[in-house]
């Protein structure tokens, strides 16, 4: 193999390494994509939010072939107290059917699915091969060393699409390693549930679902969010606590997930479901400023890899694929002008600044230290706002003003007016 | 639902070798938090209190890396599973 020479490698059969291969051969460039897994998705872990934005640029109407699970119709956003719940979310009947907006997805089926379409187009997959190094002469990237028994592959250009591991930047001296405040760690359970159910529990039609974010108490206190996402026959339901506070509060993300299971809003929800598997991943938090140099000399990096992750709006598939196809465009230019130098790739890094990519990852660039410096949205306002509005609700005989004295005192006693003032005012800063 | 229970659900290849180790056991004896052990949502690290080791099972690592990251002395050697071998997601 070693004598053959690929216009380009991309390392991980993921969205983003998939949809730059996909690019790259609609344009009639040689490609393989390397899978370290048995096919391609075996090892792919998302909370389960697929948007159709903008896959449908490189695969038009994908969604009527692809194996999607349900249409998401309704975006739930609940705060948790230790009781209950406050909460708000959109429905509308214009995120689905024609054109949905997002689906919920197994990404070990889609992204197989997706490898079957690369395929298609001309991409070479090999599977269970696990890249182990990349090849490297006078500066420049020229291929990957893999576990094959021939192991080398010689290519013009490498798409580093290892994920949020990527061991490959690492090696490559792109950024140092990640630090524990950078990433969040992620557990999820599926658990099984007739479609009527899911259907009369969550109020959609057939083929439709809902997405619920979890933010609150349940975290202890720690960084994290929680999902809870309808499947076709299953409910996707899982948390990620950011791995610094992990390690600070002494947490042990199983047992939250365990804990959040039997919360007074969750439980009828997941009632009688069997759980099917039990999963775990990384998901990159670092936001603007963890994103290192997207390319260089012979690389260039996509998706997780690359730190691509808008945790505000839980919005990274779709950040994958945008850098996938901007990537694999730009080497489309650079085979036409013969150059895989840093110069010759810059454009990646110009497309990426240029798309929603970039420019939402800066619109939020403070939001990550914000979070970590402001531990009140999670050891105290979820409890209070859940126990303000619970008082304002509850019928007793105390007038209405009294009521509102009372949520004041509750606020001053737990936060301070002037503290729970600032962080209003700041929230509003940080996320201009 | 017990952990081990879960786990029994996810399906493994389990290579003969390990795809991680402690880089140098000395480092682990003086670590007092051991996040590694609480951090792993898998359960693969245990502390062996009698030789004062700490001891990973790769057999059922879930490969979310989080032992890798949360080390606070970087000691973990932290490789992927050779080609073919390690979780296999039926849904992921």
């Amino acid at each position: 193999m070693a004598d053959e020479k690929f216009d380009a490698i991309v390392v991980g059969a993921g969205p983003a390494g998939l949809t730059a291969a996909i690019a790259m051969a609609q344009a009639g460039l040689e490609v393989a994509v390397l899978e370290r897994g048995a096919f391609a998705g075996s090892k792919n872990v998302m909370g389960g939010i697929f948007y159709r934005h903008p896959l449908d640029q490189l695969l038009p109407e994908f969604w009527k072939q692809a194996p999607v699970e349900r249409a998401i119709v309704e975006q739930r956003y609940w705060l948790l107290g230790p009781n209950g719940h406050m909460g708000g979310g959109v429905r509308s009947q214009s995120f689905a059917p024609e054109t949905p907006n997002c689906w919920s997805v197994f990404r070990s089926k889609f992204d197989r699915w997706l490898s079957e379409q690369a395929e298609q187009a001309g991409v070479m997959l090999l599977t269970e091969a696990t890249v182990e190094s990349l090849l490297q002469e006078n500066g420049k990237v020229v291929g990957v060393h893999t576990s094959l028994d021939d192991g080398d592959l010689n290519a013009e250009v490498v798409v580093i699409a290892d994920g949020v591991n990527s061991l490959l930047l690492r090696d490559l001296g792109v950024h140092p390693e990640i630090k524990p405040n950078q990433v969040a760690s992620s557990v999820k359970e599926i658990i099984s549930l007739p479609a009527e159910k899911i259907a009369d529990r969550f109020n959609v039609e057939p083929g439709q679902g809902v997405s619920i974010e979890l933010f609150g108490s349940f975290t202890q206190g720690a960084v994290g969010l929680g999902f809870l996402y309808s499947n076709q026959e299953s409910i996707s339901l899982g948390l990620g606590i950011l791995v610094s506070d992990l390690a600070r509060l002494k947490l042990k993300t199983s047992d939250i997930l365990e804990a959040l299971k039997e919360h007074p809003s969750i439980r009828p929800l997941i009632a009688g479901g069997k759980t099917e598997e039990y999963l775990a991943h990384l998901i990159p938090e670092g936001g603007y400023h963890a994103v290192p140099r997207v390319s260089g000399e012979g690389w260039v990096a996509v998706g997780d890899a690359a730190m691509l992750v808008d945790n505000l709006h839980r919005e990274g598939s779709n950040l994958a694929v945008k850098s996938g196809i901007l990537a694999g465009q730009t080497i489309v230019r650079a085979k036409e002008k013969g150059d895989f130098s840093a110069a010759g790739l810059a454009g990646y890094q110009q497309a990426l600044e240029a798309s929603f990519v970039m420019k939402d990852l800066k619109k939020y660039r403070r939001l990550p230290h914000w979070l970590e410096s402001s531990p009140q949205f999670f050891n105290i306002y979820p409890e209070l706002m859940n126990d303000a509005g619970t008082e304002f609700l509850t019928v007793d005989g105390a007038g209405k003003r009294e009521k509102q004295n009372r949520i004041l005192k509750m606020v001053s006693r737990r936060r301070g007016l002037w503290g729970a003032v600032m962080d209003a005012v700041k929230g509003g800063l940080k996320l201009k | 639902m017990k952990l081990e229970d879960k786990l029994f659900l996810v399906t493994f290849n389990a290579d003969n070798q390990s795809h991680i180790s402690v880089k140098d056991q000395a480092i682990c004896a003086q670590c007092r938090e051991k996040p590694c052990i609480n951090g792993c949502p898998a359960d693969c690290w245990e502390h062996e209190k009698e030789k004062n080791e700490v001891l990973v099972s790769f057999e059922g690592c879930l490969e979310c890396g989080t032992c890798r990251i949360i080390c606070p002395h970087g000691n973990i050697d932290w490789k992927y599973p050779r080609g073919g071998f390690g979780v296999k997601y039926k849904f992921g």
